[in-house]
């Protein structure tokens, strides 16, 4: 199987008191054809490890290998094959969208007509709108045809679906999976589980640095022993028990609490619930709250680090 | 499709032209404000009428025919304006500042001049009259004629004109290539362009060329002011003009990619802006002469772009000089384009 990105212990240190350690020795393989995610909280070390493969900033050490050519010897050639998306970039306001495809068109050598690039993310209607009236998802579109206008093999997409609504998300990844159908590769960095779980056929769980974790998404849900999760809460009557007191029961391969919720994996909810309700109604507490679900890459990432994913979902942790 | 449909640097260039017009603040400070300048000056500038001396002779002490033939000499002096009157009417009029100077014609064919020592008009209105007076008293006299400094390409507004445009050559360099600079980093446009095979010489050349383009209704809306308002005319030659021109414009904006090269705020790049620029308005010749600094400065403000722009444009419109004599100014001008735009290339930040 070939690859379109390879890294070997990729390291990047800024300069700081004390330097700060963004990648910490992350090694990487992406398959040509594949749509690969990097998942992560924010500051995991997503979009450093990203540019750089993307050519735009040096790693402090390591390899990094981008269509089988290197950055230091071949980067006019990477940088024709290659289509990005950055994770923010304004485009000048005053001019139509077809005015700005047009322009990184004339950057490549070979490519997309302008207006079939406008076709491909669905924007014919505003092709001479200016940048500056467009809504966040239709900007989020059209920076994805500034890189899909070079009729790139492999397209970088940092978090592209971060803070637009369902609708904007769900026509993006209508826009990836097409690319990626079309035999292209995909690299992108998203800090939604939902985003990788449905859009990604690889996933690398990166935090601080290192990737914790890699494979499809399910099988990474199934390496916590169980597809299923049972989420409970106990009214606060009496002092809440530690989650290994849950640890025991029969299926239930991990438990945790989190700011009074519990969660336990279970492999099969059918013998697990019966045996919970047995043991709370044994112990003398009552439930508030039972609720059970697919277990997703939020269960696996929190699992390994015992923290979140979301920021919002951190801060309601900590606070 | 054809190759030159996608010509990197003429869509780069088109790029700027239309954010520029599309963004009418900016037109409003780049053609709006020279004109306003211009005509602040105009008003500043606008012809005074000459000043008029008031000048009483009373009727009383001498002779009907002395007093009109007094009155008739100095009437001749556009300057004068000449009234009669009688009594003691006269020394209201001094003291109240309505007369300049009271002459009473005596019997014995002399004057009595009254004037008021504390006011420099009535003082000025004296000699005024004396001079008159004595006139054809001394034949033998040096002959004298008067000339008034008028001719146009003599005037303030001559010498000033060229350094308004020199200014704002400077300014629209330095700033209209900064600040969109600044703002593409900002943005963080210029770490996109980065990630593509974008030539970089092919996005530097856009910005010259824009700003270039830019410059050219800013000059005319200054010339054709200074020339329909005032008068003032190129002596030299036209193509020679718009050579340094174009070559001063060219110089600046390399001056303004080098200040806007690693700022990563506006608000560094507008400082920065203001450093570059504030020394070269104050000592390179725009509202005075910059020889008038002493000559231990005048090597390091000789050596200034601004300085020698401002120096070649008076040589051509004022003197009517060739470029051929202006070698040492030219390659001021020269050195500073190519030694900014060439460091600004090496240390320029794209992220």
């Amino acid at each position: 199987m070939s690859h379109a990105i390879r890294c070997r212990n990729l390291v990047k240190t800024y300069p700081g008191r004390p330097p700060v350690e963004a990648v910490r020795g992350l090694d990487l393989e992406v398959r040509t054809g594949e749509c690969f995610g990097l998942l992560g909280p924010n500051g995991a070390g997503k979009t450093t490890t990203m540019e750089i493969i993307e050519g735009i900033l040096d790693a402090t050490s390591g390899d990094v290998e981008v269509l089988g050519r290197s950055w230091d010897r071949d980067a006019a050639e990477i940088r024709r094959r290659i289509g990005i998306s950055l994770q923010e970039t304004r485009l000048a306001d005053k001019l139509t969208v077809v005015e700005v495809i047009r322009m990184f068109r004339s950057f490549y050598p070979n490519g997309l007509d302008p207006e079939e690039a406008i076709r491909r993310v669905s924007m014919e209607e505003k092709a001479r709108s200016y940048v500056v009236k467009l809504s966040g998802g239709q900007k989020q579109r059209l920076a994805v045809a500034c890189a899909i206008v070079a009729d790139p093999e492999l397209l970088f997409l940092d978090e592209p679906t971060t803070g637009l609504d369902p609708q904007s998300r769900r026509q993006l990844w209508d826009i990836i999976k097409g690319f990626r159908d079309a035999g292209r590769t995909v690299m992108l960095t998203t800090h939604y589980m939902d985003e990788a779980e449905r859009l990604c056929d690889r996933v690398a769980v990166v935090d601080k640095g290192q990737v914790i974790a890699l494979g499809t998404p399910d099988e990474l849900i199934a390496r916590l022993g169980g597809q299923h999760v049972i989420d409970f809460t106990l009214a606060a009557t009496a002092e809440l028990p530690a989650a290994e007191e849950f640890k025991g029961l029969p299926s239930v391969t991990s438990a945790r609490v989190d700011a009074g919720q519990y969660g336990l994996t279970v492999a099969e909810p059918h013998v697990a619930l019966p045996a919970l309700l047995r043991h709370v109604q044994a112990s003398g507490r009552e439930l508030a709250a039972l609720t059970t679900r697919h277990a997703t890459l939020e269960d696996v990432f929190v699992n390994l680090t015992g923290r979140h994913l979301r920021d919002d979902a951190a801060d309601a942790t900590s606070g | 499709m054809s190759a030159n449909r996608y010509t990197p640097l003429v869509q780069l260039t088109l790029a700027r032209f239309r954010e520029f017009y599309r963004e009418p603040a900016a037109v409003f400070w780049v053609y709006g404000f020279p004109l306003i300048m211009a005509v602040a000056l105009g008003i500043a500038f606008r012809e005074r009428p000459i000043e008029q001396i008031t000048v009483d002779i009373r009727e009383d002490t001498g002779s009907p025919a002395a007093v009109a033939a007094l009155k008739e000499k100095l009437a001749a002096d556009d300057r004068f304006t000449v009234r009669t009157v009688s009594g003691d009417e006269w020394i209201k009029l001094l003291r109240s500042g309505k007369s300049d100077l009271v002459i009473a014609p005596l019997p014995d064919g002399g004057y009595e001049l009254w004037d008021e020592p504390n006011r420099t008009q009535t003082v000025l209105a004296r000699h005024a009259v004396e001079s008159i007076l004595y006139r054809p008293a001394t034949a033998d006299a040096p002959k004298l004629k008067e000339k008034h400094l008028e001719e146009t390409g003599n005037r303030y507004i001559d010498f000033l004109l060229p350094g308004l445009l020199g200014m704002n050559l400077l300014g629209g360099g330095v700033f209209g290539v900064g600040f969109v600079l600044a703002d593409m980093r900002v943005r963080k446009l210029l770490k996109r362009f980065l990630a593509t095979p974008m030539r970089r010489s092919d996005f530097m050349l856009s910005i010259m060329l824009s700003r270039m383009v830019f410059t050219i209704p800013e000059v005319l809306v200054l010339l054709i002011f200074g020339w329909a308002v005032f008068g003032v005319k190129n002596q030299g030659s036209g193509v020679e003009l718009t050579f340094l021109i174009v070559l001063g414009a060219a110089s600046f904006s390399g001056l303004g990619l080098l200040v806007a090269s690693r700022a990563k705020t506006i608000e560094t790049v507008s400082g920065l802006m203001n450093l570059v620029m504030l020394p070269m308005w104050l000592l390179s010749g725009v509202f005075f002469s910059s020889e008038r600094f002493p000559d231990w400065m005048q090597p390091f403000i000789k050596a200034l772009p601004l300085t020698a722009l401002n120096d070649a444009l008076r040589a051509v419109m004022l003197e009517g000089r060739s470029l051929t004599e202006l070698g040492r100014e030219i390659g001021v001008l020269v050195v500073w384009g190519v030694t900014t735009f060439v460091i600004a290339l090496k240390i320029f930040r794209w992220r």
